[in-house]
């Protein structure tokens, strides 16, 4: 079935089939109808594409996201000209960030009239150029099939990241030769995917030697998929080493497991922090050095040597200076590394290795996440440890929006599988988890979606509670409502001297009725003793959720390594007005 | 790797695509690194293969992040740092005119030949010279023509390419 004549509305479709695509996000509009109408067409045939009608673009982007992150699939988008394309670029920015596969199809105005600010034109290449990691503008029909193939390998291979594909409304009418995706490579993208054997040596060499050692993991190794995850663990389980993970990497390694000692960063565990900075071999594993991660850069790990596995060349040296790179796909690096620490009968420093531990021990003491409890007020960790305590069974899928309860979800929710976290880390980007969620529900039918929310970021995608009402998808919105935006509020406490500016949400809606308006369930909780209850009620319902967990509001998120500080200078929970923990709340904890 | 600004000449090779310059500055500007001069030509017509030269300030340091960070984009096939000082050729071209008369036009005329810099253009109280060279050549050569009527300089930017053998 190659070199096949069609319009280029039905090469659009034919591609999709080709690379397996069966579930679009998107949104029509003028100039995508030609590919519409052929959707339409579709409809009747026994393997339809999947369009799930979002209500707003950026919702398209982040569920294509959410349905990418969660099933190592492409994320596939479909949007018009013009404001279709704008509203997509915060969805095309976080998946660039967050290094997610997402192909965007975008219609154009006709080639005739590109340059003349047509009704819904805009540059669309040259609004996407920077958040995208290649883009097209397809200008001969016969020059689309191929393009098509083109952008689904770009956006997989390599440093996965989202593409964008703008066609004309008339290229979509006329009619040329479709190539298959078997003929089509590309001219010079080749990423490099297995590492210098020397210099893997080298690294094992440093990992034998090494008495403080740590591994420092992050979302390269969820992106490159299970035998990654597969391996790292095994090599994990190999050393003995501790291990922490960076925001994106939660899941790759289990969250209850005992090397596992928690996130890193600015919010990470004590002992995690701590480790980072004492260590004196640090294996950074599919993770990018963050300003997030690293606090102050010059005071960063200031004794270690550094082993650094990445695919993407550019982020060697970006930020810390590492003495070992290992430049290459996850997957295959560890796979290598096991192979030559079997063959050529490595061992570990043990006895220094166990002093270490005891360190680490030590540090964990501190019990960094601790937080009191009251029996009046649901404190927001609290929640998100029950949510977690009574969904842990179940293989569940959690997304967030950005701010504390977000870090709260990372801190206190504990992953034993990759893709079950879903989360906008690089951009940060408020609104992402309603459709994250929605898209990951696509993606997983008959499994439990969670977005953990707080009540001002649902109100940047709140729309797309139609989306799910519309194509069934029984996401739960579990919002965490201390009726600020915590994060913001936070910082002006600890930064700004308490001057609460503009972080307060004055004239929030009833979150109950606005469920009920959609169409949707909605609970509202407010004592700590109902919780358990609700959240199970919450569970239970078979279609969307939103519920409305009352918490205190004015908890800050710990630890806390403020902006331009060390690993070392934590803030923990305010010491000094430490409440007293009543009878009742021990109960609780 | 020594913390010194100096002058950087990077060569990338690109497919010569629609808006791979826009790429290639765009990301240039939006990291924050500084461009002095740009060339672009292509160099391949059969393989549809383009060389942009640029000039940039910078550290060894940030230049070699900003030659990564190149490297990222899809249609740069390679991209490399060939700096004079390090094992690279480097030539530019210059149009100079020059407006004056009696022995300012004289003198100009007796260092244009000293720096093989030919006459192009010419009326009574003009000349417009062509000159190749080294960028510090052409640098000089307008230090001089300055008190000598200097009134225009067009200047086509740096090109480069490695010494010996070695090919990109």
């Amino acid at each position: 079935m190659v070199n096949i004549q069609m319009t280029g509305a039905q090469m659009v479709l034919k591609a999709f089939e080709d690379h397996q695509v069966d579930t679009i996000f998107g949104y029509p509009g003028g100039a995508v109808l030609p590919i519409y109408d052929e959707l339409a067409k579709e409809r009747d045939t026994n393997q339809p594409i999947r369009h799930y009608l979002v209500r707003h673009e950026q919702g398209a982007s982040h569920s294509a996201e959410g349905y990418a992150r969660s099933s190592g699939k492409v994320g596939v988008m479909l949007v018009t000209s013009g404001p279709g394309v704008t509203n997509s670029v915060t969805g095309l920015t976080d998946a660039m960030m967050d290094s997610i596969p997402i192909v965007c199809i975008s219609g154009q105005v006709p080639t005739h009239l590109i340059g003349t600010d047509a009704f819904q034109e805009c540059d669309a290449v040259g609004i996407t150029r920077p958040c995208t990691k290649h883009n097209w503008l397809v200008k001969d029909i016969n020059d689309l099939s191929r393009i098509l193939h083109e952008a689904f390998y770009v956006a997989s291979s390599g440093r996965p990241g989202p593409v964008l594909v703008d066609i004309p409304k008339d290229i979509q009418f006329q009619t040329g030769t479709y190539i298959g995706p078997e003929t089509v490579k590309h001219k010079s993208y080749r990423p490099k995917l297995k590492a210098n054997i020397d210099q893997i040596d080298n690294a094992l060499k440093l990992i034998a030697d090494a008495e403080k050692p740590i591994f420092y993991t992050g979302g390269g190794v969820i992106n490159s998929g299970n035998a990654a995850v597969q391996l790292l663990r095994e090599f994990v389980r190999l050393t003995g080493f501790p291990i922490t993970s960076t925001l994106q990497g939660l899941g790759a390694y289990p969250g209850d497991d005992s090397q596992f000692i928690g996130m890193l960063g600015m919010h990470g565990t004590y002992e995690a922090n701590m480790a980072m900075n004492e260590c004196d071999l640090m294996i950074n594993i599919g993770a990018r050095f963050d300003d997030r991660i690293t606090g102050k850069i010059d005071e960063f790990s200031p004794n270690s040597k550094k082993i650094h596995i990445d695919i993407d060349p550019a982020s060697i040296n970006k930020i810390v200076k590492v003495d070992v790179p290992l430049i290459g796909d996850v997957a295959h690096v560890l796979e290598d590394s096991i192979k030559l620490w079997k063959s050529k009968v490595y061992k570990i420093n043990k006895p220094p290795l166990k002093e270490w531990w005891k360190t680490i021990d030590k540090w964990k003491e501190k019990d960094s996440l601790k937080f009191t409890s009251d029996k009046n007020r649901i404190k927001p960790q609290y929640a998100i440890q029950r949510l977690y305590e009574l969904t842990k069974d179940k293989d569940v899928f959690v997304t967030t929006e950005v701010g504390q309860h977000q870090m709260w979800a990372a801190q206190y929710y504990k992953f034993s599988k990759p893709n079950r976290w879903i989360t906008s880390g690089g951009l940060g980007t408020m609104g992402f988890g309603l459709p994250a969620a929605i898209g990951a529900q696509v993606a997983h039918p008959d499994k439990l979606v969670i977005d953990i929310a707080g009540e001002a970021s649902i109100l940047m995608c709140i729309q797309e509670m139609s989306t799910a009402i519309q194509h069934k998808l029984p996401v739960k919105i579990f919002i965490i409502n201390n009726q600020y935006m915590g994060m913001v509020r936070q910082w002006q406490e600890l930064l700004h001297d308490k001057r609460y500016s503009h972080s307060y949400t004055d004239a929030l809606p009833d979150f109950v009725k606005l469920a009920e308006a959609y169409g949707a369930k909605g609970i509202r909780v407010q004592k700590p003793n109902e919780l358990d209850k609700a959240i199970n009620e919450m569970i239970e319902y078979e279609g969307p959720v939103i519920f409305d967990c009352v918490v205190e509001q004015n908890e800050n998120v710990y630890p806390m390594i403020p902006s331009g500080k060390a690993h070392n200078e934590m803030l923990l929970g305010d010491e000094t007005k430490k409440e007293e923990i009543s009878d009742e709340g021990k109960v609780l904890v | 790797m020594s913390d010194i600004v100096s002058k950087h000449t990077v060569s990338v090779l690109v497919d010569n695509e629609p808006g791979v310059l826009a790429r290639v500055i765009g990301l240039i500007s939006g990291r924050g690194y500084n461009i002095d001069s740009l060339t672009v030509a292509e160099v391949d017509a059969e393989k549809h293969i383009s060389r942009i030269t640029i000039v940039a300030p910078g550290t060894e340091e940030t230049v070699n992040k900003m030659i990564s960070q190149l490297q990222r984009i899809v249609p740069v096939k390679r991209a490399a740092n060939v700096t004079f000082e390090k094992q690279g050729i480097e030539r530019e071209m210059a149009l100079v005119k020059i407006v004056s008369t009696g022995e300012k036009r004289v003198e100009s005329m007796r260092l244009s030949d000293v720096f093989r810099a030919r006459v192009i253009d010419t009326t009574h109280d003009s000349f417009v010279f062509e000159l190749n060279g080294s960028p510090r050549k052409i640098d000089a050569f307008i230090d001089l023509m300055k008190p000598l009527g200097l009134s225009e300089v067009s200047r086509t930017g740096v090109v480069a390419i490695a010494r010996g053998t070695e090919k990109m």
